[in-house]
């Protein structure tokens, strides 16, 4: 199988403070395919994931070493606009987080954020992304009311719909199912599998079904390390380390 | 036991604010409204006719002075206070004690500073323009404050949504956070407003009591409370004081329904 690498993290180091969260992790991230990060709570997962599109650049006193690379850049050198990195490096948050706007004015805030005021093109834009967020048919009738109207998970498909507007390439997904119902989550399992014909994506999760079921590759992780990365069906049939194993099989974590 | 107890005292003490300030409003409609003749309200005012209107406008004057300058400052420091600023800066440190700190201040010292600084230091005189400066610095904190609180209680997860999606900081403050956080800071303005209308130690000695409209900025005025304060000092014209605070009253209660209004709006989630 020939695959690129999307994002390449080297070394990678975190600090909170003094209190380092990651301790010189190495990561490949290769395009269209699904990546799950596992691993217990607090190993570091949200951390990692919020590097990849500087997230932590939002954070006091937070400080890194080592490289991150996009397409084989490095996002964090000074060169690189931090506007168009998030264009191109998209997230959705665990909790779902539309705006206090319309359905539409959420969808179409990322396109007018980067410079598309055209109504028609606009239009089209807010509902390609819903189609793709698999909600359109939902909303289609309202798309004028308020986004936190709906219910959770059409929120956070709403959200999802929001992050492709502005036509990432990677998707960054922090546990987009937990504050949902198992009818929401498996849609947008769903749209998640679908999602990846398009685009790379990240995902967090702590449900391990999940992370089988959709997952390519799957990283875990432990106490700021990644432990293993590999074929998902390796990590979940026949993992290479011993704490791996444990993990995946509930001895611990 | 006790927290039925502690229901009843609370059930009582409700009660008893109510009827206070019910009886106090009808009193003073009792007592009032009677009086209100339109000589109250002729455009001047004599010694005779103790009209209220020139009062009545110098008080609108002066709260348009006052908002016109304190709201963007209080509103802007409110801004840098919770988006921009460094919150370990010994500066921004500085800029919140200081807020907070005159908040807490009598009024009568904000009129004896404004006196100081503004009416003699500054030789602006008793002086529309000293009035509006000394209740702008009086009206800051409270705008200040109800902007700093807006934007708090916006909450992370939406600006992390713009910060996401590539929108720069300004954007984020003005299309996102604003919205959401506009209905608190207008009734922090409102609130101010109030604050405004009500004053009469801070004007006393900035402002000063003259009973005409002031031609100019730099002309001596007084609010409808001062107007008010003063006639019924004097004490040879208590009913008119009774129809001034009629109006006044009427000016107040609308302020603070609009305030309710705006707040109400504001629990509903915005929009
Ligand atoms: N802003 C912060 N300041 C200081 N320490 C932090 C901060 N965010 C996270 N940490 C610490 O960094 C470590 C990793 O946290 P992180 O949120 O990345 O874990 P996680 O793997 O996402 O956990 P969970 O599964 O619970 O979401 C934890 O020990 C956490 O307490
Ligand atoms: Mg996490």
């Amino acid at each position: 199988m020939s695959r690129t690498n999307k994002i390449t993290v080297r070394d990678l180091k975190l600090w909170y403070g003094d209190f380092e969260a990651l301790h010189g992790v190495d990561l490949d991230i290769y395009e269209k395919e699904i990546t799950a990060f596992i691993g217990p709570s607090g190993c570091g997962k949200s951390t990692l994931i919020k590097t990849l599109n500087r997230m932590n650049d939002l954070v006091e006193n937070c400080r890194i070493e080592g490289t991150v690379e996009l397409d084989g850049k490095d996002i964090y050198s000074r060169k690189v606009e931090l506007n168009n990195l998030r264009k191109r490096v998209g997230m959705v948050f665990q909790q779902p987080n539309p705006f206090p706007k319309s359905i539409y004015d959420n969808i179409a805030f990322g396109p007018r954020t980067h410079g598309i005021k055209n109504k028609s093109e606009l239009d089209e834009i807010v509902e390609k992304s819903l189609k793709q967020a698999a909600i359109w048919d939902e909303v289609k009738d309202h798309l004028d009311r308020n986004a936190l109207s709906i219910s959770g998970g059409q929120q956070q498909r709403i959200c999802i719909a929001r992050a492709l507007a502005v036509e990432p390439e990677v998707l960054l997904m922090d546990e987009p199912t937990s504050a949902l119902d198992p009818i929401s989550t498996s849609k947008i399992e769903d749209l998640v599998s679908e999602l990846k014909n398009e685009y790379t994506i990240v995902m967090v999760t702590h449900n391990m079904q999940q992370a089988s079921r959709i997952s390519d590759r799957t990283a875990f992780f432990l106490n700021g390390n990644i432990i293993e990365q590999d074929e998902t069906r390796k990590i979940f049939t026949n993992p290479s380390e011993t704490e791996t194993d444990n993990y995946i099989s509930g001895r611990f974590g | 036991m006790v927290s039925k107890l502690m229901k009843g005292l609370v059930y009582a003490s409700s009660v008893f604010t109510f009827g206070m300030l019910g009886y106090l409003v009808i009193y003073i409609l009792i007592n009032g409204v009677r009086f209100l003749t339109p000589s109250l309200f002729s455009w001047q005012y004599s010694t005779s006719n103790v009209s209220m209107m020139p009062a009545l406008m110098t008080t609108l004057m002066v709260v348009a002075g006052t908002l016109l300058i304190a709201t963007p400052i209080g509103v802007f420091t409110g801004f840098y206070l919770v988006d921009y600023a460094d919150r370990k800066n010994p500066v921004v440190r500085a800029v919140g004690m200081a807020t907070d700190t005159l908040a807490g201040i009598p009024s009568i010292i904000y009129g004896l500073f404004g006196m100081l600084f503004f009416v003699i230091f500054l030789e602006f005189q008793f002086s529309l323009i000293a009035g509006i400066l000394t209740v702008t610095i009086m009206s800051l904190p409270v705008i200040i404050r109800a902007t700093e609180e807006a934007l708090i209680a916006t909450g992370m997860p939406i600006r992390q949504a713009s910060y996401a999606l590539g929108a720069g900081k300004l954007r984020t403050l003005f299309k996102v956070v604003l919205p959401v956080a506009m209905p608190g800071i207008l009734s922090g303005v409102i609130l101010a407003t109030g604050r405004i209308v009500g004053e009469t130690a801070a004007l006393m000695f900035t402002l000063g009591t003259a009973t005409n409209l002031p031609g100019s900025l730099f002309a001596s005025g007084r609010t409808l409370s001062l107007h008010m304060y003063i006639l019924s000092q004097e004490g040879r014209h208590v009913n008119e004081a009774y129809a001034t605070a009629v109006v006044l009253l009427v000016f107040v209660l609308v302020i603070n329904a609009l305030s309710t209004l705006v707040s109400k709006r504001l629990a509903g989630g915005g929009k």
